[in-house]
């Protein structure tokens, strides 16, 4: 009996409970919906590239979803496979079976869910447990999460269970509670007031046992708390979140007993046609883990959001830059206009100007006394002072964005980009020069009939640094809504190395109908980082056929 | 022996389910999850709603290119969109905390008039099954998912228009 996991048990109430109880009411109500994905390559070797022989020359990764709901109840489960994972995806992903499954109910104030879940506390500086497809990230709890909205405007949260670790869990225990308090819904005198307040506060406390390995008396408890708020008053919004951890010597801060520091703050003015944002944030020794061992961005308890643009064109995001959990201080400036329509400058149909910058550096750091270095194991690790920038820039970026209506057959965007990235900080390749990068693109677009048009991209990057100069093209042609076709080359005819002047030619083609999508594309693909939201995974170089299927029902 | 029997229970569950999708034809309202207005306060999704007219829901980020060629698509045409059908769209963020608090500046500095709603741990996206994004559900008066599209080309929002007017005149448009 005690080896009989959860999922069965769930299964086993999905399929019986409906027959036992009043089978044909449970049945009525229902609604079973669901989504698949799979991702599949073909593997050729690839020498000039540097892509490995794949002895599997065949791997893929899929999912399937599905969720039975009805009325207050919903149950849903997740089937993974990677045989074996994809180029790139996390070796200890390989395998397949149910890790996600879930029941809950929801009644008016109050919802209970077991299983796994997903679930955020404020910006989640000390709590995320989220999943993100694409980079075969997923931290779940699986456990059980209680929410609870005694009164308008008033919520509880709490959480209780271990983390996903790949086909394994944690083997630290994750607490926590969330209060969220909406000001306005909670004093009758506010109700009607144009400034609008939430506040809210949390907890967090991880138990991992004792490791008599690492010599060292540690906290077992690992408590962090967390209080927010965030202000609105018609074209004005002001938030922030301060979080604190207690020390936690891991493996990521090279078990030093400092404590840590988070805090993020973002001002914004906006109206139709302008807005305006500003964020400033310190991390301070922050990487928070459900096991201290744990080096690899696997087992994350909270998330540390990066403050700086996320790119998508290809040479764009050839530099992303990733959260340094042990210590950053940046900021980041937007500003959006709109030139109105039928100005001017505008033209008929008017003109976007978006400008952005960010700059992150380390923090502050120094020695605790005299004979101590900075970082040493089994220490206190190191004094900062809390506004004082640190002197190493890792990240910097400068960009403009042009977006412009040219006519009813014609639309262009047209971007400059300048990008400052510390290859050596953010990619770990010790010793590797800092990165200054020009980027400019056009992105332009022909509409032949209503619904059949041609984009054109050219993108060009300039270095002195790393591989040297790209050049990347791509035409695609597209049929709404259901076709696209096109061809890409990114090369790198910049490369110090001659014989690494080398083009990455990509030739795709999609079909989506209503929620179903398929695409094909062959070629090769650059060794790089791709990123989603603040995780970046790095990619190898590959060469072959790669198959896409979705669908949602 | 453990395996084989998840194995039939899994046979036998999906005989439930297609024996249940069978005898109950009728479509997927919005489920209820909470999520958050661009001012941060908290929202739930069931109170999505048009005055009995229809409803878009399209889920789409800052970081996603074809999201914001939809976007910006539509909002050439939305207003004639709203007079001539009483259409209401609603632009869910799955943009996290990296960047969900600049998505208010961003679509005010753009002149977009949807209603914007933040779904910044994906919870909403989750259970409304989106795999990718710019992903768009249609929704009749009574509030019912009668449609559903992933991704955009040029060209695709005037598929939706007509959807959209269809299911204004009351027109079933799953054939």
């Amino acid at each position: 009996m005690k080896k009989i996991d959860l999922s069965v048990l769930l299964i086993v109430l999905f399929s019986v409970f409906p027959f036992s109880i009043k089978a044909q009411n449970f049945l009525d109500g229902g609604q079973v919906h669901g989504n698949f994905q799979i991702d599949a390559q073909y593997y050729e070797p690839d020498d000039k590239i540097g892509a490995d022989t794949i002895p599997e020359k065949f791997l893929m990764n899929a999912f399937g979803n599905i969720i039975y709901t009805n009325g207050d109840f919903t149950a849903g489960f997740r089937y993974e496979l990677y045989l074996n994972p994809l180029e790139g995806f996390d070796k200890r992903l390989e395998g397949n079976g149910i890790p996600y499954r879930f029941a809950s109910y929801k009644k008016d104030k109050f919802e209970i869910t077991v299983g796994n879940f997903y679930d955020q506390f404020g910006s989640g500086l000390i709590f995320r447990a989220y999943e993100e497809w694409n980079l075969g990230v997923d931290n779940s709890v699986d456990g059980i999460r209680v929410k609870i909205s005694p009164f308008k405007g008033v919520t509880f949260k709490g959480i209780y269970g271990k983390q996903r670790y790949f086909w394994d869990k944690s083997p630290g225990i994750v607490r926590g509670a969330d209060a969220d308090f909406f000001l306005n819904d909670i004093f009758k005198k506010w109700q009607e007031k144009k400034t609008k307040i939430t506040i809210g506060g949390s907890f967090v406390s991880v138990y991992q046992p004792d490791d008599p390995g690492l010599k060292l008396h540690l906290p077992l408890n690992v408590a962090a708390f967390a209080g927010r708020f965030n202000i609105s008053h018609g074209k004005v919004n002001f938030s922030g979140e301060y979080a604190y951890k207690i020390n936690d010597p891991d493996q990521i801060n090279n078990f030093i007993y400092k404590n840590g520091e988070a805090l993020l703050l973002t001002a914004s003015y906006s109206q139709k046609g302008l807005g305006v944002l500003l964020a400033v944030k310190r991390i301070d020794n922050m990487s928070y883990k459900s096991n201290r061992l744990e080096n690899s961005y696997a087992l994350d308890v909270n998330f540390l959001p990066p403050l700086t643009k996320q790119h998508t064109y290809s040479m764009a995001a050839m530099y992303p830059y990733a959260t340094q959990p042990n210590g950053e201080m940046g900021l980041q400036a937007q500003v959006v206009y709109t030139i109105p329509k039928k100005s001017k400058l505008g033209g008929k149909y008017g003109t976007t100007i978006a400008v952005n910058f960010s700059v992150v550096n380390s923090i502050n750091k120094q020695k605790i006394n005299d004979t101590i270095p900075i970082d040493e194991y089994g220490t206190l690790g190191y004094k900062s002072d809390f506004f004082k920038l640190g002197d190493t820039k890792y990240f910097e970026d400068f960009n403009i964005e042009i977006t412009k209506k040219i006519s009813k057959k014609w639309k262009l965007i047209a971007s400059y980009l300048n990008i400052i990235y510390n290859i050596d900080v953010v990619e770990g390749h010790p010793g590797e020069e800092m990165v200054h990068a020009n980027i400019g693109i056009l992105d332009l677009t022909y509409k032949f009939t209503p619904k059949k048009s041609l984009r054109l991209e050219y993108q060009q990057l300039f270095t002195k640094q790393d591989k040297g100069d790209w050049l990347a093209f791509m035409l695609e042609f597209t049929i709404a809504p259901k076709w696209f076709f096109s061809v890409m080359d990114q090369y790198n005819y910049g490369n110090p190395d001659n014989n690494k002047q080398l083009h990455y030619y990509t030739i795709s083609a999609g079909y989506t109908k209503k929620a179903n999508r398929i695409a094909l594309s062959y070629g090769r693909q650059r060794q790089g980082i791709i990123c989603v939201g603040g995780v970046c995974r790095e990619v190898p170089a590959s060469n072959g056929l790669t198959l896409t299927i979705s669908s949602s029902f | 022996m453990m395996k084989k029997l998840t194995l039939i229970i899994l046979c036998l569950m999906i005989v439930v389910i297609s024996f249940s999708q069978e005898k109950t034809k009728k479509y997927a309202k919005i489920p209820s999850v909470d999520i958050k207005t661009v001012d941060g306060e908290s929202f739930n999704t069931s109170e999505i709603s048009n005055d009995g007219k229809p409803i878009i829901i399209s889920f789409w980020a800052l970081w996603c290119k074809p999201c914001i060629r939809e976007m910006t698509a539509i909002a050439d045409v939305y207003e004639d969109w709203v007079d001539e059908t009483g259409v209401k769209l609603f632009a869910i963020s799955i943009d996290d905390a990296r960047s969900s608090a600049k998505v208010l500046p961003t679509v005010n500095g753009k002149g977009w008039e949807y209603e914007f709603l933040l779904d910044p741990n994906g919870d909403f996206k989750r259970a409304m099954n989106v795999n990718m994004i710019p992903h768009t559900f249609l929704l009749n008066g009574k509030g019912e998912i009668v449609w559903q599209h992933t991704s955009f080309a040029e060209g695709s929002e005037l598929e939706l228009y007509e959807l959209v007017q269809k299911v204004t005149k009351g027109e079933d448009i799953n054939e």
